[in-house]
Formats: C-alpha cells, sequence, structure tokens
C-alpha cells in the first residue's frame, strides 16, 4: 500500500521529461494513438449522450438519434430537473436533494477529517500501549461490509435520537470516513522528520499546542487530499443515505433514483439526463479542478473497501 | 517513536487517549459491537423488530433455500470473476498504453479516470438510458440502416447482468489503470534497458518481467475490486432495479430488502453474515501475503 502512495506522488521526471519516440508516426505510434483514441471517445460517450439529450425536447429524443446532437437547443429540462420536477408529493425539484447533500456534506467533511487528523497525529506521534490493536480493528473494520452493520446503527441511532434526521447520518458518515482517513494522516505525520517533533517537546510544547502551531500548518496539501476524497464519496454515497434519513432529507442520489426510476407519469428523458448531470456537477468540478490530488487519494485509498 | 513525559500509568500520554477515543469507540463499537451483534441475532427469528427468540440455524436453512438468495449469489459470481478478470486486463492495458511516452498523457488520464467520480447512481442511470431499447444504442445502430441489430441487453434476463457489467467496468477501470500506472512507474527503468539489451520483445518483457514484479499492485486491486464487487448495491438499483424478474438481484439488496422492505430482519442478518464470511475469505490470504512474511511497521 505505502509504495503504492509513494510512487503515485513521486512526478516521475524520468518518464514525463525523457526522450521522445524518434519517428513521430512510427507504426507503433499511429496504433498506440488510435487505441487511446478509440477508448477515449468509450470512455466519453456517456458524458456527451447525457448533455445532447439534456439540451433536446422530448419530441426531437423520440423522433431522433440520440448521438445526434440537439437540433434545437433548450435549457427547460435543466430548469425542470433543477426546480419543478415531482419526487412523491414534493414538486420543487432536485434542488432540495442538492440543498440536502450540502447539508450533509459540509459538517461531515468537518467532522470526519478533524475527528481522523487529530487520530492519526496521535497515533503517529505520541503512541501508548494498545493504540496499534485498534488501530488494525479500525483498518479492517474497512473490508467489512456495511450491510453487517446498518441495522444495529439504526438500533443505536434511534437509541441516541438521531435516526432520520441529519446529525445521524453525520455521525455515520464520520464513523465510516474513519479508517481510511486515520490512515492517510497517520501516514503523513509518520514521515515528519522526528526531530522536529522532539525539538517542540523541549521547547515544552504539548500535544495540542504541537498539533495546531506545528502539525496543521504543515499538513495543508495532506488535508485538501482529505477534503476531495470525503467530498466525492459522502457526494456520491446512495446506502446511508435511503437508510439513515427521512425522505425530506434524501441526498441528492436518492432523489435522483426516486426521479428517474419512478414508474408514475411520461417518462421525461430529457429531464432525467438534466438531474442526472446536475447531480454529477459537483464530484466532476472537484476532479477537474483537482487533477492529480484527486489521483494521490485515489492512492491512499486504495486500502480502503 | 516517541515517549511522553513522566507520568505513569492510565494518565501517560492522556491528550493522546483523549483523541483516541473517537477511534476505540468506532472500533469497538461499530466494527466489532455491531458484527457481532448482528451475527448473534440472525439466530433468531426477529421480523419486524429484534427479539431473542432463540431459533438456532433456522435463518441459515431458509436463507440456503430461498430462491432469490440463490440467484443473487450466482450473479455475484458471475459478475464478480468477469469484472474482476475484465477490470484488471482492461485497467492494465490503459496503464500500459499510457505508460508508452506518450503526448497528451495527462488528458487521457483524466479522461479514463472521470467516471470514477460519479457515484453508481449516475453511473447506474446514464447506461440505462444509453442501453435504452427505444431510443438508445440499439435504436442509433438500426437508423443506420441495420434493422434487425440487436443490443437490449437490460431487459433479458439471461444478458441483464452483461448490461450491469459494461457500467461497472465504466466506472472501475480508471481506477485500476490508476493503481497499475503507479506500479508501472515504479519499476526501474534499467529492468527495461536490460531486457531490451537482451532483444526481448516488450510484450514478452510485460508477461514475463513486468507482471511479476508488480505483484503487491496487482494484490492491492484484487482486495479493493473485490470488497468492491460484494458491495455491489447502488448500481444495481439505478440501472436495473434488480429486474427483470430477479435476474439482477444481488446479495447486498437482498439483505436491505429483507431488513427494511419485508420486515424479515433475522434472514437480513443470516445474509449479511454470509456477506461477511466472503470477505473474511478475501481478506485472510490478503492479509498473510501482505503481512505474514514481513515485519510490518
Amino acid at each position: 500500500m505505502a509504495d503504492v502512495t509513494t510512487t503515485m506522488q513521486r512526478p516521475s521526471p524520468a518518464h514525463a521529461s525523457g526522450p521522445k519516440p524518434r519517428r513521430a508516426f512510427s507504426r507503433r505510434n499511429i496504433m498506440i494513438y488510435s487505441i487511446l483514441f478509440v477508448l477515449a471517445v468509450y470512455y466519453l460517450l456517456p458524458f456527451y449522450v447525457m448533455l445532447m439529450t439534456s439540451l433536446k425536447g422530448l419530441t426531437e429524443i423520440r423522433t431522433g438519434n440520440i448521438f445526434a446532437p440537439p437540433v434545437e437547443i433548450t435549457f427547460e429540462p435543466w430548469a425542470k430537473a433543477w426546480s419543478t420536477v415531482c419526487t412523491g408529493l414534493n414538486c420543487d425539484g432536485l434542488s432540495r436533494g442538492f440543498w440536502n447533500s450540502v447539508k450533509i456534506t459540509v459538517p461531515s467533511v468537518f467532522f470526519s477529517i478533524t475527528v481522523a487528523s487529530v487520530n492519526g497525529y496521535a497515533l503517529s506521534m505520541w503512541r501508548f500501549k494498545g493504540a496499534n490493536v485498534f488501530f488494525t480493528i479500525l483498518i479492517i473494520g474497512a473490508f467489512i461490509p456495511y450491510q453487517v452493520m446498518i441495522y444495529p446503527i439504526v438500533v443505536l441511532l434511534r437509541e441516541m435520537g438521531l435516526y432520520g434526521n441529519l446529525g445521524g447520518l453525520v455521525l455515520v458518515h464520520t464513523i465510516f470516513g474513519m479508517p481510511i482517513l486515520t490512515l492517510l494522516f497517520r501516514n503523513y505525520f509518520s514521515s515528519v522528520p522526528e526531530e522536529l517533533f522532539k525539538a517542540a517537546r523541549v521547547d515544552g510544547a504539548r500535544f495540542w499546542t504541537i498539533y495546531f502551531k506545528i502539525m496543521l500548518p504543515m499538513a495543508l496539501p495532506i488535508f485538501v487530499v482529505a477534503v476531495i476524497l470525503q467530498t466525492t464519496a459522502i457526494w456520491n454515497d446512495f446506502l446511508f443515505g435511503v437508510i439513515y434519513t427521512r425522505p425530506e432529507n434524501y441526498p441528492m442520489t436518492v432523489q435522483l433514483n426516486n426521479i428517474v426510476n419512478s414508474v408514475t407519469g411520461v417518462k421525461e428523458y430529457n429531464v432525467n439526463m438534466a438531474a442526472t448531470l446536475l447531480s454529477g456537477v459537483v464530484p466532476l468540478t472537484i476532479y477537474f479542478l483537482s487533477g492529480k490530488l484527486f489521483v494521490r487519494g485515489i492512492a491512499a485509498g486504495a486500502v480502503k473497501g | 517513536m516517541s515517549q511522553s513525559g513522566k507520568p505513569t500509568g492510565l494518565f501517560k500520554n492522556l491528550s493522546a487517549k483523549i483523541a483516541a477515543i473517537p477511534m476505540v469507540l468506532t472500533a469497538l463499537v461499530i466494527f466489532v459491537g455491531c458484527s457481532v451483534w448482528t451475527i448473534v441475532f440472525s439466530f433468531t427469528n426477529s421480523r419486524l423488530l429484534p427479539s431473542a427468540n432463540w431459533v438456532g440455524l433456522d435463518q441459515y436453512e431458509r436463507l440456503w433455500s430461498t430462491r432469490r438468495w440463490m440467484i443473487s449469489i450466482e450473479n455475484l459470481a458471475i459478475y464478480g470473476i468477469l469484472m474482476l478478470i475484465l477490470a484488471l486486463v482492461v485497467g492494465f492495458l490503459l496503464a500500459a498504453l499510457i505508460d508508452q511516452k506518450i503526448r497528451f498523457e495527462d488528458g487521457f488520464r483524466t479522461i479514463f479516470l472521470y467516471p470514477y467520480a460519479l457515484s453508481f447512481i449516475v453511473t447506474g442511470l446514464v447506461w440505462q438510458w444509453l442501453l435504452n431499447p427505444e431510443f438508445g444504442v440499439q435504436n442509433a445502430v438500426r437508423n443506420l440502416g441495420f434493422e434487425t441489430f440487436s443490443f437490449d441487453p437490460l431487459y433479458n434476463p439471461d444478458t441483464v447482468l452483461y448490461g450491469v457489467l459494461i457500467a461497472g467496468l465504466w466506472h472501475t477501470s480508471g481506477l485500476v489503470m490508476c493503481l497499475m500506472l503507479a506500479g508501472l512507474r515504479g519499476i526501474d527503468e534499467d529492468v527495461w534497458k536490460a531486457t531490451k539489451i537482451d532483444g526481448i520483445p516488450a510484450w514478452k518483457t510485460y508477461i514475463v518481467v513486468v507482471i511479476p514484479m508488480m505483484r503487491p499492485v496487482f494484490i492491492t486491486t484484487l482486495v479493493l475490486v473485490t470488497s468492491g464487487i460484494i458491495k455491489l448495491y447502488d448500481l444495481v438499483i439505478a440501472q436495473t432495479g434488480g429486474g427483470p424478474g430477479l435476474a439482477s438481484e444481488v446479495p447486498a439488496k437482498f439483505v436491505f430488502d429483507m431488513m427494511f422492505v419485508s420486515q424479515n430482519l433475522a434472514q437480513g442478518f443470516a445474509a449479511s453474515t454470509m456477506m461477511l464470511v466472503a470477505v473474511i475469505f478475501v481478506i485472510i490470504p490478503w492479509a498473510y501475503l501482505e503481512f505474514g512474511g514481513k515485519k510490518h511497521g
């Protein structure tokens, strides 16, 4: 696991700036680029079709070709998906799910990262007896199928009066984000030179002082990686959202599924695709803006189940 | 690595212990406690609410004679085996292609990985639309003049799994590529130079030298993809809803429906315990390979 992370981080100058192939149009190159091009088209096609469908009118969808660009561009499906499409009795569109997802994701990301960063810091610099036992349980626990734990957690949340509301879901996300994030922070803090820590100790700094004054500012890049990792994971979550919240608090993924797979009424494919794209906007934006950091998060997450 | 100050006993290193409370609680209450709770209650006849009415192995006997569970297991096995093989093959090929000192490397990588940023719900819904027989790919090809062309996996019980597989592969192969690429980049340039001097063709170098050297990466990927497969749920919900009929049911969906729809809690507990057993069979060999031989620090 560790070697994956380290090699990921390395910019690998040997490859990137290595000698270019001598002939740009050798048979080998033409083959490689054409295979890559075909594959790229295959990977991009669903996105393209989503976008095109969401910009067409229903009649054009029924008579036309799924791959054809719209003859007449309309933004009505987007408007409808955002503000008027119905799920059950609510007809205020996907905007409700969007804001629910924001209300779920922001505190979940904040709490899970706060808890895990302090925990990772304690595990790497202030080891105490038994710490490794719990850490091992935590890492192995990441592989337990959620299905094994979901019902007892329902019981626990009900006892605490958190079942059905956002607080309960935030707690669940904090719990299940802990293994991967703790690992991420523990590995990072373990790589910090020990002298730095010792010097601070000699100067009389204590646990929290060292954390806030030295470690926190230093670990900013890893915090960014953690935020990317968690925001995408929590935004995309479906299972926990559907189990631990009531319908009025459903996150965007659950609402989206209910809209598209509802059996009543005429299927409005353009509205469905606009809604699907809307749900993908946040993670896609994060993905395209974060670039290499996203990859680093994945490499760190390689241990997660 | 470091020792704390003078105080001894329980209060030694107190701040660190306080900081670790969430971890200790998660490890003990959730991962150990909740798992044990589920296993224990799988031996009861709990229905709407958990009850302590012991029935021994009855739930398991019933589970293994339930047609829907057998279909779910079989589906997961077929999907899982194909997914593992194809994800590793496609992921490795993508990584090997990208590793050929090509131009626009970042561009290609971004394209292959973006599906992984999307949720399984989005993935399932897009592919449901693409594979829609009336308006999707089938219709588009028919419009080109191939009137009898048929590509309609989602509405046929025999092929629906392959429809889900296409979507799953689209979502996951970028991740595998990423891990494989890291593995390829970790291999010393000298290996390539040496095989080149010996006149060994590139494809043979990959199979005979590079892939064996990437064993740790392959194992990591294998474990990662497998545990993802066992959790397969959202994708099926979005793309097929388990249908047509029971043709694309999976264990995770069986557990959910037993617990929250059919009010048949103990069946859900028994089924989820079986999922746990399956995961243990995956983890133990991996943990042995990963930590068994060498001392882990």
